[in-house]
């Protein structure tokens, strides 16, 4: 477990943390955005290049844009009054602590029949390319159909509606 | 190839000095001294080359617009940028009040980190990159979409609305123009087979006759290099499409509030990310390394790739001094009614030319579908402009 | 602790983080960055799986990853549109207040 892995998940629970946390959304936005890279990085430190590159040209560039329009076009920059947090912050955060217990036990107690270090699997990407055109083709169409429906229902559901108003 | 082996060294001298340097060290230390070495290269060369560009645009643009430019501080001007640098980091450092502080100073930090990143994978000449990356074409876009973030946070952290407009639109004209970028490198590696920069040059560099391989001859190459270089011009926010940053429009866009060397910082930015561009634009099409004509593969490399660096930087310099500005919604609709359908088309056409196979037939159909969709949209787009007769008002 | 358990541990705990977040906040773009950081945790979990897992060659772990970070984002761009529709309804993004179907 080497030192490096120690860093950066440091970074990426410490971006996690203040994404959660904090008090002005920009700010939670921009921590969002350490925890991208820092997963981005740990994908690398795993040997899943493409993975991780794909993470923060997807992430960072785009969904971390997406937040930060949306919390300006809503005013979520303006600090609520009553507080960040809402009345019911303890039930969620007690079911949050028993999700992690549950999990990370899980982890700790299946140590033993975990496999050890395999070798470093080489992954180029005319392999993902022949992967996502043969074996995985219809997952690839399907997330294709999807992501325009998403886009249209996100510009449909966006848009303003200039005609009710009559 | 037969040649002398005094051009074969002038070729590869940089990498030879750095082999000669590192053997000083031991060897546990080498590779990572070597790697330390052609970083620390990169990061003094492309910011002498800002400098050096910033006095040719002045005076480019001067030249243009019939004055003279700079010509006080040396010899025809030409060490204006170390004026212009003395006062840049001699400036006080005026941050607002309301600012945010911590954001503030993180934009412009973040701004020049991504954009330098980019040359990683970068092949400056003949074994001369930095980082032979399998997806080194994908690692470059996920650094250059990384700082738009830095735009933002320029704009929203100055809490002010100059800044805050210019950086909203700024980061629309980025996110609206990446897609026809990405699109249009897309054609490269469909055709050469691999993200890897070095494996497309390489498929470049090859000649019929005394003419290169480059991708630009080829139909599908020229109409992809010009919405590449149409979607550079918008990336890097210069003119025709610089309105997040037009001095008649929002005082300074993002970088209203930024003074000094926060504000030399993001102004190199901004520079080294049209170089940085304009190699990967070299690299994708112009044959990066490659020599123009056969005969003359004996000049080295580096000289070709750093020739056609600043032969597009000439031409982003003279764009600037001669095209008019380009408003928001003009510009957004070009991108996503024209230039975006165009690269679609494009890559139809690539799949197209490959599986056409090789004869004259190819070029034909391949450049007439481009040039009927060029001339379809462009006046599809123009008829719905209904523009009138020019009319003229004198002043009394 | 072998280094498959430290990463999936790392998921665990950006999950749970992700989950406090999404279930204490009571602003509604901050729920959905819990998801975020939720999907990302599930998508650490997915590689570290393919990277020790028996058959790696296989690239299913990757290619599970690479689609959950297509769909993420597709879900990211529809929630965020909602926000911002319902902040033009009701001016305000504070789920607390948004407890009614009575619009």
């Amino acid at each position: 477990m080497s030192i490096v892995f120690y860093l950066l998940a440091a970074l990426t629970v410490a971006g996690g943390l203040a994404a959660m946390l904090l008090r002005n959304t920009v700010h939670c936005a921009l921590a969002l955005t350490v925890a991208f890279a820092g997963l981005a990085l740990l994908f690398l430190n795993l040997d899943a290049q493409f993975a991780g590159f794909a993470q923060i040209l997807v992430y960072i560039g785009a969904v971390a844009i997406l937040v930060v329009f949306a919390i300006l076009l809503t005013r979520g920059s303006e600090t609520p009054k009553d507080g960040v947090f809402s009345r019911s912050w303890l039930a969620g955060l007690a079911i949050a602590a028993a999700v992690f217990a549950v999990l990370g036990w899980a982890v700790l107690q299946s140590v033993r029949v975990l496999p050890h270090e395999t070798a470093v699997p080489v992954v180029t990407v005319q392999q993902i390319g022949v992967a996502l055109v043969g074996r995985y083709v219809l997952p690839l169409e399907i997330v294709a159909v999807l992501l325009t429906a998403a886009l249209i229902g996100a510009v449909i559901v966006a848009m303003h509606e200039k005609e009710e108003h009559k | 190839m037969s040649q002398s082996p005094f051009f074969v060294n002038l070729d590869q001298i940089f990498v030879l000095l750095r082999h000669w340097l590192v053997s000083f060290l031991p060897a546990a230390w080498q590779p990572a001294a070597g790697v330390l070495l052609s970083v620390a290269t990169i990061v003094c060369l492309f910011p002498a080359l800002f400098a050096l560009t910033t006095v040719f645009e002045r005076k480019g643009l001067a030249r243009i617009q019939n004055r003279l430019g700079p010509n006080r501080v040396g010899p025809f001007g030409f060490f204006q940028p170390i004026a212009d640098g003395i006062k840049s980091l001699t400036k006080e450092d005026i941050v607002p009040l309301s600012a945010d502080a911590a954001v503030h100073f993180l934009a412009p930090v973040l701004l020049v980190v991504t954009v330098f990143m980019g040359f990683a994978v970068l092949p400056m000449g003949r074994n001369m990159v930095l980082v032979d990356m399998d997806a080194g074409l994908l690692f470059y876009f996920a650094m250059g979409t990384s700082s738009e973030l830095a735009v933002f946070m320029a704009g929203w952290s100055s809490r002010n609305k100059y800044s805050l407009l210019g950086a909203m639109r700024a980061v629309a004209q980025m996110i609206s123009y990446e897609v026809p970028l990405l699109l249009s490198s897309v054609v490269v590696v469909m055709i050469t087979g691999s993200l890897s920069l070095t494996k497309i040059v390489e498929a470049q560099n090859h000649y019929t006759w005394c003419l290169p391989h480059w991708y630009i001859f080829t139909p599908w190459g020229f109409a992809g290099f010009l919405m590449y270089a149409i979607a550079t011009t918008a990336e890097t926010n210069r003119s025709p499409f610089d309105l997040p940053e037009g001095e008649s429009e929002l005082v300074a866009g993002y970088h209203t509030e930024y003074s000094g060397f926060k504000f030399a910082l993001f102004f190199l930015g901004e520079y080294v990310a049209m170089f940085s561009i304009s190699g990967l634009g070299t690299t994708l099409f112009l044959g990066g390394w490659s020599a123009p004509f056969s005969f003359l593969t004996w000049v080295p490399s580096w000289i070709w790739f750093f020739s056609k660096l600043m032969l597009s930087i000439f031409v982003f310099i003279w764009m600037r001094g001669t095209l008019p500005r380009l408003r928001q919604d003009q510009l957004m609709n070009f991108a996503w009614k024209f230039v975006l359908p165009m690269c679609l088309l494009n890559l139809l056409v690539t799949g197209l030319w490959r599986f056409m196979g090789d004869g004259w037939l190819r070029w034909v159909v391949c450049s007439a579908i481009l040039l009927l969709a060029y001339a379809g949209l462009g006046l599809g787009e123009m008829r719905r402009q209904r523009l009138g007769k020019r009319s003229y008002r004198y002043a009394e | 602790m072998t280094p498959l358990a430290g990463y999936l541990l790392v998921a665990a705990l950006l999950f749970s983080i992700g989950l406090a977040g999404a279930l204490t906040r009571r602003n509604a773009i901050l729920v959905l960055i819990g998801i975020e950081l939720m999907l990302n945790a599930a998508n650490l979990n997915l590689i570290a799986f393919w990277r020790y897992g028996p058959h790696p060659e296989s690239l299913t772990g990757m290619m599970f990853a690479i689609f959950s970070i297509a769909v993420a984002a597709a879900e990211a761009a529809v929630g965020l549109g909602l926000v911002i529709q319902i902040h033009r309804h009701a001016k305000t993004t504070d789920l607390d207040a948004m407890n009614r179907m009575k619009g």
